[in-house]
């Protein structure tokens, strides 16, 4: 009896997220699906079965092969652009992290200094990123500074509309969404374990390796389901910073919306959502998030 | 929503005729708009106007309040929002401010509704270039594309179909359209520019940008293709797939050898992009060359041998707009047309529909700038007031007559759309 009392609370309690989530995320999510089995025409939806949406979008895919077609081509750049953009937040989120929750002592200058991670969203996305032209530009700061000192004597073309300039965009926006997961995960360990590896002769290099990692684990996952979740979806910056050269998945969904085929649009996203799932639960497979927590 | 205040509005439009206090306490008990009992004109005649930033200036809706106590609302969104609005929204609005090649799509929806061309005061003066297809002097003008005259009328009032003769259903109302090329900074390239060619010209590597709106690059890549001499299109508006494939072929070799610096999509994109140097040939609109000339930065709308493409604009409104609305939508129409709006427009660089109300509105110097191709007599200012050119400055590619003579095609939406966007993103991947 009260143990069905206790069930039947805990459902009440998830309740008003289970119906939000159930309204604006798995019934969307279900149209989307339905929608992308739908033919189309030049002006609307047609609501006959129909896979166009699907064998356009993997047209030439056996055809042309060896040679790739768009849409892997596409998503291979997509997932190129999302493990440098991955592994580069790791890098510099784990060590901002570990900055804040073991050399900084108090917890003013902690929050101060988290705060000052979240500066890059204090502007707009769009100003943000036009904001890199005057400095990486062909006739920018860091091209005109190079030049000044003799460094180059032709500017870089390579430093903005290039893979390069995509992936920095990436970092800049999204390193602070792997700081505060992993900076939660390091701030919780037990500062006496540390002390304990010292004690046992452990060096700076394995407490890293044998303690703070594994233990800040789901704070890394969390983080990497974030960025690359983004990432993938991804096709604003990747447009304004690649010059609208470079291939995204998202810019895929985008034309097809601008051409009013949502039908192929919809058959896009699904894609792009089953290629999401499977990282994010192969990520999870390395790592069960549930039981860390 | 909107179909309930639509019958509170009708139901205080019958009380204001009986004049009985009974019926206007009824007409305010039942809700009726403010609530309070109904006097003549304190309805605010209010008309929301969907459309491109590009014609929705506050001068224009400041002055249309003025004349004719019309507030206008703008929602403003881009080329491709408009058109999925009204496919998908068609009661968020009033007044479409379109252009003409998205009709292929907007039409056959059944969500926009044709004005009458007999309550439109000036119809018959617009330019023979809408109707026609013709110049005032009678000089014939390219066809390829959805050119206006070929989707102006309509068979009936709720017809589907575009009538070939002209009829009193219109589609759009028109009221600007213009004649695109390419955009230069010649202070950079140093040479004279004489054709389209020129960007895909191995000089130019990197340097070059076209617009990434497929239906509209499409067409500047055409433009290329044919000045080359390596294809003649029937209609390069109306590609056949093999001409599809074969126009980005071209494309993409151009963009894997590194021609293109970036693509853009917004005004905005593209006034960077030359301002900074960082392109120096590129598709391009006429006010953002004017934008990029203001920051004292050189640019030319360069005239090419091989001609323009033009696109065009107009008004139609919504499918849901009835009664007075639908007066007030006649009303502001006609305003638009009249004059003020339109002197306003051609000093922008567009040209109006109606060229002798807009000319009663300009100085004669203006006009002989802007529309004649005559040197400036004094310094020519923008509608805000900011100088533009110098006393002496010609306009880029001359007079109207000069300009719009030489229109080869039309902004357009093909029968192989579909296929086209396909291979849009394909050359985006390679």
């Amino acid at each position: 009896m009260t143990q069905d009392r206790k069930t039947f609370v805990a459902w009440l309690q998830a309740a008003p997220m289970m119906l939000v989530f159930a309204l604006f995320f798995l019934l969307p999510l279900l149209f989307v699906t339905i929608v992308s089995a739908w033919d189309y025409n030049e002006y609307e939806m047609i609501p006959a079965f129909s896979l166009r949406g699907y064998t356009d979008t993997f047209e030439g895919c056996i055809a042309d092969l060896p040679n790739l077609c768009t849409i892997l081509k596409t998503y291979l750049n997509t997932l190129k652009l999302c493990l440098l953009t991955w592994g580069l937040t790791l890098l510099i989120g784990f060590t901002v992290a570990y900055f804040l929750a073991f050399h900084v002592r108090s917890k003013t200058w902690q929050i101060v200094l988290t705060l000052l991670c979240t500066i890059p969203f204090w502007t707009s996305n769009v100003i943000r990123m036009i904001a890199w032209i005057p400095l990486l530009g062909r006739n920018g700061l860091v091209n005109r500074g190079l030049e000044g000192a003799g460094l180059i004597k032709q500017p870089l073309e390579w430093l903005l509309f290039s893979e390069f300039s995509v992936v920095l965009a990436l970092v800049h926006l999204f390193t602070f969404f792997m700081v505060v997961p992993i900076f939660n995960s390091m701030i919780r360990i037990d500062k006496r374990l540390i002390e304990a590896a010292y004690d046992a002769g452990a060096s700076g290099w394995q407490t890293l390796v044998n303690v703070i990692i594994p233990l800040t684990k789901p704070g890394i996952v969390i983080g990497s389901i974030f960025v690359i979740t983004i990432v993938m979806g991804d096709f604003v910056t990747i447009g304004v910073m690649g010059g609208q050269q470079i291939a995204s998945a998202g810019k895929i969904i985008e034309s097809r919306l601008n051409a009013l085929q949502f039908p192929a649009a919809a058959a896009n996203a699904v894609i792009l959502l089953g290629v999401t799932i499977l990282i994010i639960s192969a990520l999870t497979r390395i790592v069960d998030i549930r039981k860390e927590l | 929503m909107t179909k309930s205040s639509k019958l509170d509005r009708s139901i205080s439009r019958r009380a204001m005729l009986k004049g009985t206090a009974g019926a206007v306490g009824l007409a305010a008990g039942s809700g009726a708009i403010t609530g309070f009992p109904y006097i003549h004109g304190a309805e605010p005649k209010v008309l929301r106007y969907l459309g491109t930033a590009v014609n929705e200036g506050d001068e224009i809706s400041k002055k249309c309040l003025e004349d004719t106590g019309i507030k206008i609302e703008y929602i403003t969104a881009t080329t491709d929002d408009v058109t999925k609005r009204v496919i998908t929204q068609p009661n968020s609005f009033d007044v479409l401010d379109t252009e003409y090649f998205s009709l292929r799509k907007l039409v056959p929806s059944g969500n926009i509704f044709a004005l009458d061309a007999k309550k439109i005061k000036e119809f018959d003066n617009i330019t023979p270039v809408f109707t026609k297809g013709q110049l005032p002097n009678g000089k014939k003008i390219g066809d390829q594309g959805t050119a206006p005259w070929k989707v102006l009328y309509l068979e009936g009032a709720n017809s589907k179909t575009f009538s070939k003769t002209p009829t009193e259903f219109v589609t759009l109302i028109p009221t600007v359209y213009n004649a695109d090329t390419l955009g230069i900074r010649p202070d950079l390239i140093k040479r004279p520019i004489s054709s389209w060619t020129e960007l895909l010209n191995p000089e130019f590597k990197g340097k070059a940008s076209i617009l990434n709106i497929p239906s509209i690059g499409i067409m500047d890549a055409a433009m290329v293709v044919e000045a080359s001499g390596q294809h003649t299109y029937a209609d390069k508006g109306n590609m056949t797939k093999p001409e599809i494939d074969l126009t980005m072929k071209i494309m993409t070799e151009a963009k894997k050898a590194g021609q293109f610096r970036a693509f853009w999509k917004d005004f905005n994109e593209s006034v960077n992009l030359m301002a900074s140097g960082e392109t120096v040939i590129q598709s391009m609109w006429s006010p953002a060359v004017t934008k990029v000339r203001s920051m004292g930065i050189a640019c030319t709308f360069q005239p090419l041998k091989e001609g323009y493409r033009s696109w065009a604009s107009g008004f139609c409104v919504s499918k849901a707009v009835s009664g007075p609305k639908l007066d007030w939508a006649y009303e502001f129409v006609n305003w638009y047309l009249s004059g003020w709006a339109g002197a306003y427009l051609n000093r922008q660089g567009y040209y109006s529909a109606v060229l002798s109300t807009a000319k009663a509105n300009m100085t004669a110097d203006e006009w002989g700038y802007w529309m004649e191709g005559k040197a400036a007599v004094n310094d020519i200012k923008a509608p805000d007031g900011t100088i533009l050119e110098k006393a002496g400055a010609k306009r880029d590619g001359g007079s109207y007559d000069d300009r719009m003579g030489a229109v080869a095609c039309w902004n357009a939406v093909m029968d192989e759309n579909d296929y086209m966007v396909r291979k849009w993103n394909e050359f985006i991947a390679a």
